[in-house]
């Protein structure tokens, strides 16, 4: 008999989690019905390849490639980000398109433009979208602010759910207001005086604020559906999807999502005690979350946007003391439960890399956007397979000649003994069509490195 | 006494600093002075951060600390600070791109070396960018740009520049994010840099300050 998930260990969890992807359900728990043999072939041939340069146990047939854009294929399929948002059709038929032209050994959804409706009807201020903030035809943007305040870091800390539902939330959401006044939920203790802590539910802010949730939770569902419809369409065509699952360094999620990053900086130096104990806080609710959302995606990858960590944002110790204990206990949570991190290191890392090798060989999967290749192999890549770093600004302006050049760098600076796979640096938006499948072109031309 | 405020700002010793000022201010003493030191304290900060001795949040500390300092001196000010300057800059982000992180970091360096800058925010229009260089006469104009739709705004930024009249009247700088030499041709400025430390290089070089 199978062991029991409880009994396995980090490399059996992982494997199962492999073999979990290897073997897609349909949304009725279903084998997933392929709509060829060869579909079936490639999914599972190209799955293997992603999977044998990560665990760096055997090298892949060759070196796998991902193309991973933003808004890119609204563009190349001429249509706008505003219709991405607001027209799922649309965003269906761009982003299948954009995986069919380009047939990427991995792929990330059509998750990136998310539902634009949702965010209208919830009033979101994290983010000016286009149409709302920016025009049209351009990418969305965030409003970073100090959606927390510099002496709330006692109410995070004791309570974090409440802090997020009834302080940041009504913060980021105009229409979540009536969250101001939700009561304290572990107050409801016994059937004396229970009746008061419901008050706030009968009054009119709260009220509203629950009609405006049903219409977003409607939209969010509505929008979730065409997103599995189009993961069904993507993997029974033979294409694997990377990375639906979610979770953050913790010093990012404070850093990005509550003070910003001025007021994260000030911490550092104001109340650092405080800003430690939040991260400390923060660590097994992002692990949880990593989990549990590679879990419900049945897949191992889970992506992890890093940002506050790059190069000059921190002093060394700085990075040393407040970013990476959190960051890496995170990561170990996510590995010990088999799951394989994806963190993207946005912009340069080139001197975090010794820091970060500390960690288990054949468990994570780094995006590369900036960062020197050469010097990421020889460190971070001795440990983790790396990807990415062919940049957004070659893609945009550059010629198909320059690109393969490039990939060919690569290829030769990081390929060797595998763990790692080509793919361009930063999520994208503009780009040469022709560059982009120049840049594909040369994976497969050049990433015959293993024979 | 003079030296304390210097190091203490340079060393980012947020109330040391703040309570010599508040001394120094007690006992009547001339509060231009007061901001001279502070000056030199900044100027000390931005030679750290060249050297790579410093980091951001040092900069984003400091710039906290001179407000704070610059707050309590402002009362007793009876003159405006006339300081004389290398020359001036200006400066912003270009339409469509809010971020100001890293042109905040060019403006303080750009800044603590003696350039006057005209910050114009982010989210910047071509045509503003003409309007200050005219009102200014600025012989520099610098442009900075995080997201890939930065290329294009930069190039149209340019090529507005031009269309006014002004391209050999300024000369113009590039940065920010994606931004390489590639994007310089393909925008058609005059230089692009890598971090602020080459934008102080670049301006020197262009005003003759070197």
């Amino acid at each position: 008999m199978a062991k029991q998930w409880e009994e396995m260990s980090p490399d059996e969890k992982q494997e199962e989690f492999f073999n979990r992807w290897l073997s897609p359900k349909d949304p009725q728990g279903n084998d997933l019905k392929f709509q060829s043999p060869q579909a079936e072939k490639g999914y599972k041939d190209r799955i293997t390849r992603i999977k044998d340069a990560i665990q760096m146990k055997k090298l892949p047939d060759r070196v796998p490639f991902f193309v991973a854009p933003s808004f890119f294929p609204a563009y190349y399929s001429g249509v706008t980000p505003k219709d991405v948002m607001y027209d799922y059709e649309k965003c269906r038929m761009a982003f299948k398109k954009f995986v069919l032209d380009f047939e990427p050994d991995g792929n990330l959804g059509a998750y990136v433009p998310g539902p634009g409706r949702f965010f209208e009807i919830l009033g979101y201020k994290l983010y000016s979208w286009p149409g709302h903030g920016v025009p049209p035809e351009q990418s969305y943007q965030a409003n970073e602010g100090e959606y927390m305040k510099a002496d709330e870091y006692d109410a995070l800390i004791d309570d974090p759910s409440n802090f997020f539902s009834n302080t940041y939330l009504p913060r980021v959401f105009g229409a979540l207001e009536g969250f101001k006044m939700l009561p304290v939920l572990t107050g409801i203790l016994e059937i004396y005086g229970v009746a008061v802590n419901f008050i706030p539910f009968g009054l009119p802010p709260v009220q509203e604020t629950y009609k405006k949730l049903f219409e977003a939770g409607a939209e969010a569902l509505k929008w979730f559906g065409e997103m599995m419809a189009w993961n069904n369409e993507i993997t029974s065509a033979g294409f694997p999807i990377v990375a639906t699952g979610f979770s953050k360094a913790p010093f990012d999620v404070i850093g990005d999502t509550l003070r910003g990053t001025r007021g994260m900086m000030l911490d550092m130096y104001r109340q650092p005690d405080k800003l430690l104990e939040a991260l400390d806080r923060m660590t097994p609710l992002m692990i949880k979350m990593g989990v549990g959302t590679a879990q419900m995606a049945g897949h191992p990858l889970i992506f992890m946007p890093l940002h506050k960590g790059a190069d000059g944002f921190l002093s060394d110790a700085q990075f040393k003391k407040f970013y990476w204990p959190t960051f890496r206990k995170v990561l170990m949570g996510l590995i010990n439960e088999g799951v394989v991190p994806m963190p993207a290191l946005e912009g340069h890392w080139t001197t975090r890399l010794e820091v970060l090798q500390d960690l288990p060989k054949g468990k994570t999967l780094w995006m590369v956007d900036q960062s020197d290749m050469a010097k990421t192999k020889k460190t971070l890549g001795k440990v983790g397979c790396l990807f990415g770093n062919v940049p957004s600004d070659l893609l945009a302006v550059g010629t198909p000649q320059q690109i393969k050049e490039y990939v060919k760098k690569i290829i030769d600076a990081a390929s060797k003994d595998g763990g790692f796979i080509v793919c361009n640096g930063a999520f994208f938006d503009q780009a040469k069509p022709e560059n982009v499948h120049a840049m594909v072109d040369a994976a497969k031309e050049y990433g015959n490195v293993y024979k | 006494m003079a030296g304390n405020l210097v190091n203490a700002l340079a060393d980012l010793k947020e109330e040391e600093a703040l309570k010599i000022v508040k001394d120094r201010l007690n006992a009547n003493e001339e509060p231009l002075k007061i901001l001279e030191d502070a000056r030199k304290g900044m100027e000390i900060v931005g030679k750290r951060f060249a050297d790579s001795e410093y980091f951001i949040p040092d900069l984003v500390y400091s710039g906290e600390i001179l407000k704070e300092a610059t707050e309590l001196v402002k009362p007793k000010l009876t003159k405006a600070t006339e300081s004389k300057k290398l020359g001036k800059i200006v400066f912003g982000t270009v339409a469509g791109d809010i971020h100001d992180i890293g042109k905040d970091i060019v403006a303080f360096m750009l800044d603590v070396n003696g350039f006057e800058v005209i910050d114009l925010g982010v989210d910047t229009p071509a045509q503003k960018f003409i309007d200050k260089a005219k009102e200014t006469g600025a012989p520099i104009v610098g442009l900075s740009g995080f997201l890939a739709l930065s290329f294009d705004s930069m190039k149209d930024t340019v090529e507005a520049i031009q269309a006014a009249g002004l391209r050999d009247k300024v000369k113009i700088m590039i940065g920010g994010g994606q931004i390489s030499e590639e994007i310089r041709k393909y925008t058609g400025a005059d230089a692009f840099g890598k971090d602020a430390m080459a934008a102080v290089a670049l301006a020197k070089q262009w005003i003759g300050a070197d």
